[in-house]
């Protein structure tokens, strides 16, 4: 590092820079090869996608050039607002999300807390290895289990029945009522040990001298975890809300489109499948991408009020 | 001391529940898998009768020559594997030459390139956008979907970049002193000394290859010859009869009378399973530091 300031300082005074910007360059000739096409690349696929956004505005039809379109305004909008399949969807990606922030938080702290208090390593080491396998199965895969575990046929009604709790099996996947409680539960049984990670490394960056004070201070077990470890990954939890407020009201649709059916699209249809079966596959693109739009506007607003809100009461923010 | 008073000794009420709630966890989490693995194993006309467990009662392997007769999932496996392999290649080099060129202090555009990829991973256009740009890319219907739309990802070039920076820049400027310019200063000392991180992404990559689904359906649907064997399994779970014409060359009968859409689904599922659980084990290690890593830097 120290070189590189030297280099700096030494630089000839502003007159010549223009100079020697191509110069310059001219040396770092490979570090430019190296960076400008993926440039070019996140260009085309990340911004050049955000051209699309005049479509809402537009009658938009494929085939014709950007100024043969017919503007419209905001009429996309106003036809989105009026429909009341949005406000449907809206109330189901929302309370979803909800579900999924709440118990996508609260489970996989409790389990990196429990885990945390195995002091075999081989024990710890092997409920830690299964709890992450199924972050690696596709979501095709886990829908395709949970269904088969929720089938008439199923282990949950095989239990249920055995245990005399249920008199005949019932179709969990055909009730709406309990599409976004098996969805969240679908959700937390994939994600909950990959989760768990960050706050085991969070624990794990704990001084263990805190841990000495407070047994010296006569702190039983669960004392220890109220007063030391959980403060301890404080930052780091507030810091991931923060991020997955600002991800509410994008939560994906895959899990949604997988275990959803016919019978449930009351309760499963989300913003962004709603996007899918009522922009695309209808070939309404203006429509769909005024759905995208406030998708976008309303994530960054939450990340916003998040960040702020939290920078108010704990001091810690994303930025 | 009587075993009574050691097991006292040892383990508090505090403990009995932590382990108590792990086995659950650890239950909960496999038994899915070796149910579905047993219905997998076991002849289909037993499996409807149900209650199978972890154990399959009526030992075949039927279900599994039943689904590799099946057209569409050879194919699948050959894309399947071919986009894994590609897209994670390319996805490597790029992250890491990105990743290189902006750990470098002294490079002019460092700022800009930095700012420019952070910022792709707040802007998004949505899907209707996205679909309209591979459409006018004419890359509907191509193997290319698979692999260049994804291709540069700021956050895998951040975790690879805060690796860089924990190895010392004299090893790069020693290099530069004998001679080396900058390509090869990554080829021959960034690369060999950012494995672990490299590995890490490689797993995060290939995993996301591996199991998408979601570009098939959208881009690739009607090409057939391109579908991947996550899309097959997808067809299958999502229709409620099989499609028989997707068989090709058995005979008919023997095909009806053999299937149960119960097993066929749970052996595909097995098929689209197995190479994940191959590999993961071996490659733990890695993505748990990968994660920590990034976890800290984000």
């Amino acid at each position: 590092m120290t070189n590189v300031t030297a280099r700096v300082s030494t630089d000839p005074p502003k007159k010549i820079k223009q100079g020697s910007f191509f110069r310059v360059m001219a040396q770092q000739k490979y570090l430019y090869f190296m960076s400008i096409p993926f440039v070019i690349w996140a260009f085309v696929f990340s911004y050049l996608p955000l051209w699309g956004w005049t479509m809402a505005f537009q009658k938009f039809r494929p085939g014709r050039g950007f100024f043969e379109q017919e503007w419209v305004g905001f009429d996309n909008f106003r036809m989105l607002f009026e429909d009341p399949m949005f406000y449907q969807v809206l109330r189901n990606t929302l309370a979803m999300s909800v579900l999924g922030l709440i118990a996508g938080f609260t489970v996989p702290i409790l389990f990196a807390i429990l885990l945390n208090e195995v002091r075999q390593m081989a024990v710890k080491r092997f409920v830690q290895t299964i709890s992450y396998l199924p972050h690696f199965v596709s979501w095709v895969v886990v829908a395709g289990i949970v269904s088969k575990m929720l089938a008439t046929d199923g282990t949950v009604n095989d239990l249920l029945l055995s245990l005399g709790l249920i008199d005949e099996p019932i179709q969990y996947l055909a009730k709406g009522n309990l599409f976004w409680f098996i969805v969240t539960g679908a959700e937390l049984w994939k994600e909950m040990g990959w989760n768990a990670i960050i706050y085991l490394a969070a624990i794990a960056g704990i001084s263990p001298e805190l841990y000495e004070a407070a047994k010296v201070d006569g702190a039983n077990r669960i004392q220890q975890i109220w007063h030391v470890t959980l403060p301890g990954i404080r930052t780091t939890f507030i810091i991931l809300l923060i991020m997955s407020i600002g991800h509410l009201i994008s939560i994906g649709f895959e899990k949604q489109f997988l275990l959803g059916n016919t019978l449930v699209s009351d309760y499963s249809q989300v913003l962004d499948l709603y996007a899918l079966n009522y922009g695309l596959s209808m070939g309404r693109f203006s429509f769909g991408t005024a759905i995208n739009m406030f998708n976008s506007a309303i994530s960054i607003a939450l990340l916003l009020a998040a960040n702020g809100i939290f920078k108010r009461m704990t001091k810690e923010s994303i930025f | 001391m009587t075993i009574r008073q050691m097991l006292s000794a040892r383990w508090s009420l505090f403990d009995i529940v932590v382990y108590v709630v792990l086995a659950f966890v650890t239950v909960i989490t496999l038994y899915p898998f070796l149910n579905v693995l047993a219905i997998s194993l076991n002849d289909s006309t037993d499996s409807v009768r149900g209650g199978l467990t972890i154990f399959p009662r009526q030992f075949t392997l039927n279900n599994y020559e039943t689904i590799f007769a099946f057209s569409g999932l050879i194919t699948g496996l050959k894309i399947s594997v071919l986009r894994t392999v590609v897209g994670t290649l390319l996805g490597l080099i790029a992250a890491s030459m990105l990743a290189f060129t902006i750990s470098r202090v002294e490079f002019q555009a460092r700022r800009f390139v930095s700012t420019f990829l952070a910022m792709t991973m707040y802007v998004s256009g949505g899907l209707i956008p996205f679909y309209i740009l591979i459409r006018d890319l004419n890359m509907m219907g191509t193997f290319a979907v698979y692999v260049l739309p994804g291709l540069v990802s700021a956050f895998n070039v951040f975790i690879i970049r805060s690796f860089i920076d924990g190895i010392p820049f004299a090893l790069q400027e020693s290099a530069k002193l004998d001679g080396a310019n900058d390509w090869t200063i990554y080829w021959r000392v960034i690369l060999p000394l950012t494995k672990p991180a490299l590995a890490t992404i490689a797993l995060f990559l290939a995993v996301g290859q591996w199991n998408a689904w979601f570009d098939t359906y959208l881009y690739n649907g009607m090409a057939h010859h391109l579908t991947t064997l996550q899309f097959e399994l997808m067809k299958v779970l999502q229709s409620t009869q099989l499609n028989v014409d997707q068989f090709r060359g058995q005979n008919m009968n023997e095909v009806m009378r053999r299937i149960s859409p119960e097993s066929v689904r749970m052996a595909i599922t097995i098929v689209v399973t197995v190479p994940i659980l191959v590999v993961y084990p071996f490659l733990q290690r890695y993505f748990v530091q990968g994660m920590t890593l990034g976890a800290v830097k984000a």
